[in-house]
């Protein structure tokens, strides 16, 4: 054997690098091309996409009312979009004092990528995918998040047509910030419901 | 016994998972990397430069990814089971043979 590996003939690493060099043969794809993809990536698919948005949402209330409106119309405004071809539509759900809001994918992994970059390991888990739906409040506190009692949780399943991202409830004592200053406080968790901001 | 195709058309798929009971807590851990490893990425960036391509599109990548064998789908890492849905669609599209696969990964 000529070859030396570092990886098990059937590692993914082994497998995908194989796949790769076989359809870059084909003519398919080129490494350059993933390489461009990937550099871009951070950009093209980050949380901070959608803290700006959030951000923005609690600074500006006609943005805000345009965001619950039609999301992916708002978004546009900011530059961005959901992705996926016109078919799929962004629902901003809104926290509120009486409702908290948590997306899932119970059937796979749907999730608004450009928005909140590539998903965690949680969201794609299947504990978390079976469990959310039928105890919301269980899975909350796993994460270390007790919404009061009064308050309704809403759990929204996303498709291949409908995307989701959740607007926080504003946290108090921030009203000198700026929209930069108030998007950092904004975390990933808070944009999918397992935590509040 | 035989089970025939319209009970089979049924019974849902693995992936349904809302609602299952017996997977245990979440491991909420988070990782400031998006990806763990490498592959992770290059496999990512590979689903969507074909979808960009219009080798398939992204039902037809789910639903490759969702008729996986059960135990596979339970079993493998999420971006395995990208890279599993891939080489099957490249193989139905004829664009690489599924023994020319096997053949370069044994190489």
């Amino acid at each position: 054997m000529s070859h030396v590996h570092t990886d098990e003939p059937d590692s993914p690493a082994h497998r995908g690098r194989v796949l790769e060099r076989l359809l870059e043969e084909a003519g398919v794809v080129t490494g350059a091309e993933l390489d461009a993809f990937l550099d871009r990536l951070p950009a093209t698919s980050s949380p901070a996409n959608g803290a700006r948005i959030v951000a923005r949402a609690w600074s500006d209330d006609e943005f805000r009312q345009r965001l619950l409106d039609d999301g992916a119309a708002a978004i546009a405004e900011l530059g961005y979009s959901v992705g996926g071809g016109p078919a799929v539509v962004l629902r901003v759900v809104e926290n509120t004092e009486q409702v908290h809001n948590v997306v899932v994918c119970t059937l796979c992994s749907c999730y608004p990528l450009a928005l909140l970059g590539p998903s965690p390991s949680w969201y794609k888990s299947d504990a978390y995918r079976a469990r959310v739906v039928r105890d919301p409040r269980g899975v909350l506190a796993e994460f270390g998040y007790f919404p009061n009692e009064h308050v309704t949780i809403n759990v929204l399943d996303a498709n291949a047509e409908t995307r989701y991202l959740v607007l926080p409830r504003r946290p108090a004592g921030t009203d000198g910030l700026s929209e930069e200053g108030l998007a950092k406080l904004v975390t990933r968790r808070g944009l999918i419901g397992t935590a509040a901001v | 016994m035989d089970v025939g195709p319209v009970s089979l058309a049924s019974v849902a798929r693995i992936n349904d998972l809302g609602g299952t009971e017996g997977f245990g807590p979440i491991d909420t851990s988070e990782s400031s990397e998006p990806f763990h490893a490498d592959w992770e990425a290059r496999v990512y960036a590979l689903v969507f430069a074909l979808l960009g391509k219009g080798l398939y599109n992204i039902d037809e990548f789910r639903d490759a990814i969702e008729r996986l064998p059960p135990a596979r789908y339970l079993e493998a890492s999420y971006y395995e089971k990208w890279l599993a849905a891939i080489e099957t669609l490249v193989v139905e599209r004829g664009v690489v043979d599924r023994d020319a696969v096997e053949e370069a990964v044994r190489a």
